[in-house]
């Protein structure tokens, strides 16, 4: 956690020390109109900080992101057309949710499709009733002891105490 | 000189760690127990000499001694002694040697008490534990050196950065870091066994401590960091699902179904190759964790392309522990003979179930971390992946996960009965439904989900409690019985039952803060005041205070319930002169397991001072359910069960020291 909060640390020092990331003074009178705003600004990157939402971020660049979707709302525009103004001019970047295309596929299915094939194997796996060598069923193979573990077994069963049925179980 | 002396000792620890790399290898393999009794011998005073060098560098900053760029740095002469101390570990360079010092600590813990150990496995272990630690060793000396001197000495340091002037998070690199080395251990395990091309249901129960150990030291950090980044950065979050947050949760998760498929293991003779390969990556996850951390590749990847010296090297590391690791893994598995015949209804079939899940949930945050560092190094297009992203896919994995975990300690192993154990937990579910009309009824607002994840968290504790009450027997037999049974009942049974129960209990608090939390941001004039929570705040006005290294701007507000003052809160502002920067410090009032959460903004030229007020409800849970976590591991940890081939006799001669 050090580096980044280090960064934002290092950030804020530069930006001549600004405070809080929502300031009084941002917030609508409208208290449906901020709530959207609020949420979406959970939704949108501070493009200077590190992982932050303009939401969370102390950055002077948040505070004017957060006062344009304001304005946008304010304007009228729907959740959806603020975000698709804000990816307009700022590109992709700028959405902590990145949106389903050809580049992020990976990014989506990825999870999903290994949780369904491990699952599906392993369903095919289990139903059968004795599983190859190696498989889940297989026996284990007798490996001979050596004469240094045979006398290991012996000192060991000499001075094992005897145990309470409830600790064995 | 001091310095010198601790350089010099890192180096000796790097030769002796290139000596216990080799030689007890070469003892297993030719079957001389002088040269695998090396390793016991190597071990402990590499440990002597990591700890001289850590103390060196430690006496370094205790005396202020600014001729060492490290102290110059990140020190001050002003600063409170704790804060000398943890400066130590509050740096790349000081951080790196108090890795390898408890990684040595663990190699020499091995040697001392694993006399019960086989001889050839206790010395592969050791070696293999060694070439991680001679890595690291040069990594340090290589590119992160302590040591070095500047040719003037400056009158006075730079201080360590104020953020990092906090007890909470003096103590969470340490915590991290012993949860991180500790997995070494398992991979030490899993790559000695491989070796050997032998594995059996006592390995596992070698491996189960270290790696309960572990786990619970990085859920405590974990938790710890979290702590902190909630009072201390000063807007109230607890997760925020950051590269470096993440870089610690992977190995958690991993490590998590490492305990469970152990488990499995030694109980069963089952899933052997899976825990091993699991041992593997959870200790490549911690490799990883340090690396993203530590290289600079999170700034951005051409940072880390500028300056790539650090980062090349431990990406070498990487490749060499992971790729090595992995291809051993390929190469010798399929000697390793499976055993254990189950049903997929069965308790192994549960523990498969939660694996399943628990890797998935693992492989979701890793892809989520490093997808788009991977696709601006091919692609060069930018792509951000927050909070959003993973509340998204994360959570959803946790649920199904959650609702099996009742069925799993009640199903008995190799073949389970469905039907009977939905029976036994009739009473949990009854309560959880309870739970959810209750809190349908007692909230308005807040999110629709809600009522479910109390239902949820409610439905693990029942289920945890469940499994207590049936294993004792209570209500159902006489109650001398369930005395002696409840006596007889391993620590490890209770282990896992609160344990379980700390998973729900955080969940409580996560449901509670998010979905019932609330929130004002106010500019306030003395003598205002704002509601809160069913709270009066109102600001009396702002004082000015001297702190030993600091300045800070106060605030006090009394806080009004039902007309009475219950407190007086405090929040500041700090400045420290001596870095030019600031940090916010919230004032917290904790109300059962609430709190009110206070945090300052600056002042406005009509003397009005911005607020951000908030109302946390059941926020402690969140960090309580990790204690519990941790408590039930460290019951399960003292289990007798664990320490297994140490009867009392043969224990005295394996604490000596192996000669």
């Amino acid at each position: 956690m050090k580096l980044v909060r280090l960064t934002i640390v290092l950030l804020a020092v530069l930006a001549a020390q600004p405070a809080l990331a929502v300031q009084p003074d941002e917030i609508l009178a409208d208290p449906v109109l901020e709530a959207r705003a609020r949420d979406l600004s959970k939704e949108l990157r501070c493009m200077v900080c590190q992982n932050q939402s303009i939401d969370d971020s102390d950055a002077p660049l948040a505070r004017d992101l957060r006062l344009l979707v304001r304005e946008r709302l304010t304007a009228g525009d729907s959740d959806r057309q603020v975000l698709d103004f804000l990816v307009a001019r700022y590109g992709e970047f700028v959405l902590l949710r990145p949106p389903f295309n050809r580049h992020t596929a990976l990014l989506w299915l990825l999870g999903p499709l290994v949780l369904l094939a491990a699952g599906f194997g392993l369903f095919r796996l289990m139903r059968r009733p004795v599983a190859s060598p190696g498989g889940v069923g297989a026996t284990p193979a007798a490996a001979p002891l050596t004469d240094a573990e045979v006398r290991r077994l012996r000192e060991l069963l000499a001075e094992e105490p005897p145990q309470s049925p409830a600790a064995r179980r | 000189m001091i310095a010198e002396v601790g350089h010099y000792a890192l180096v000796l620890a790097l030769g002796l760690a290139l000596i216990q790399a080799v030689v007890p290898m070469l003892g297993a393999r030719m079957g001389d127990t002088t040269l695998m009794d090396v390793a016991g011998t190597t071990a402990v005073v590499q440990f002597v000499f990591v700890a001289g060098s850590f103390a060196a560098l430690a006496w370094c900053y205790v005396t202020s001694d600014f001729s060492v760029v490290n102290v110059f740095e990140n020190s001050h002469s002003l600063k409170p002694l704790i804060y000398k101390i943890t400066g130590v570990w509050g740096n790349h360079e000081g951080s790196m040697v108090l890795w390898v010092l408890i990684l040595a600590l663990f190699g020499a813990l091995v040697a001392l008490f694993g006399g019960n150990l086989p001889a050839t496995l206790k010395a592969n272990v050791l070696a293999v534990q060694s070439w991680v630690a001679a890595a690291f060793y040069l990594f340090i000396l290589g590119t992160s050196n302590p040591f070095l001197r500047l040719p003037q000495a400056p009158v006075e340091g730079r201080d360590l950065n104020p953020i990092l002037q906090d007890l909470g998070l003096a103590i969470h690199p340490p915590l991290l870091y012993l949860g991180y080395v500790g997995f070494s251990i398992s991979f030490a395990f899993a790559i000695a066994a491989l070796i050997e091309g032998r594995i059996d249901a006592a390995w596992a129960r070698w491996v189960r401590p270290w790696t309960l150990a572990a786990w619970m030291c990085l859920t405590l950090g974990i938790a710890m960091g979290s702590y902190w980044a909630y009072y201390e950065l000063g807007w109230g979050g607890l997760w925020f699902w950051d590269p470096v947050e993440n870089a610690s949760l992977m190995p958690w998760i991993a490590g998590t179904a490492l305990l469970h498929s152990a488990l499995v293991m030694e109980k069963r003779n089952a899933l052997k190759i899976w825990t091993i390969l699991l041992a593997i990556l959870t200790f490549s996850l911690s490799l990883i964790g340090t690396f993203l951390v530590r290289s600079g590749v999170l700034t951005s990847v051409h940072t880390f392309a500028s300056d790539p010296t650090r980062g090349v090297f431990i990406l070498m590391i990487l490749v060499l522990f992971i790729g090595g690791g992995l291809a051993l893994f390929a190469w010798r598995a399929p000697l390793l003979k499976q055993g254990g015949i189950f049903a997929p209804i069965s308790r192994e079939g549960a523990l498969v179930f939660n694996n399943l899940f628990l890797t998935t949930a693992c492989l979701t945050v890793f892809v989520g971390t490093l997808y788009p560092l991977a696709l601006e190094a091919l692609t060069g297009e930018k792509i951000s992946v927050g909070a959003p992203f993973f509340n998204l896919t994360f959570a959803p994995l946790f649920i199904p996960l959650l609702l099996a975990m009742p069925f799993g300690p009640l199903m008995a192993w190799k073949r389970g009965d469905l039907y009977g154990v939905a029976q036994r937990l009739l009473a949990a579910c009854g309560i959880a439904v309870l739970g959810i009309a209750v809190t349908f009824a007692m909230t308005s607002g807040g999110p629709v989900l809600a009522p479910f994840g109390v239902g949820l968290a409610l439905w693990v504790i029942a289920g945890a409690v469940t499994d207590l009450v049936e294993r004792t027997g209570l209500f159902k037999l006489p109650l001398s019985v369930v005395a002696r049974r409840t006596a007889g009942l391993p620590r490890s049974a209770w282990g896992a039952a609160l344990a379980h129960g700390g998973i729900a209990v955080s969940l409580l608090g996560i449901v509670g803060v998010t979905a019932w939390g609330t929130e004002r941001i106010a500019s306030m004039k003395p003598n205002d005041t704002i509601s809160l929570g069913g709270y009066e705040l109102t600001f009396n006005g702002a004082l000015p205070r001297q702190g030993p290294n600091y300045r800070e701007l106060v605030g006090r507000f009394t806080v009004r319930l039902g007309g009475n003052v219950i407190a007086v809160m405090e929040p500041s502002k700090r400045t420290f002169p001596a870095r030019q920067s600031s940090t916010t410090e919230a004032a917290l009032l904790t109300r059962g397991v609430s709190q009110l959460y206070l945090s300052l903004g600056d002042p406005g030229p009509d003397g009005s001072l911005a607020l951000r007020a908030y109302h946390k409800p059941l926020v402690l849970l969140v960090w309580l359910g990790a204690v519990l976590m941790f408590i039930g591991g460290g019951l399960s940890l003292s289990d007798r069960r664990l320490r297994i081939g140490a009867p009392k006799p043969a224990r005295k001669p394996a604490l000596a020291p192996a000669e």
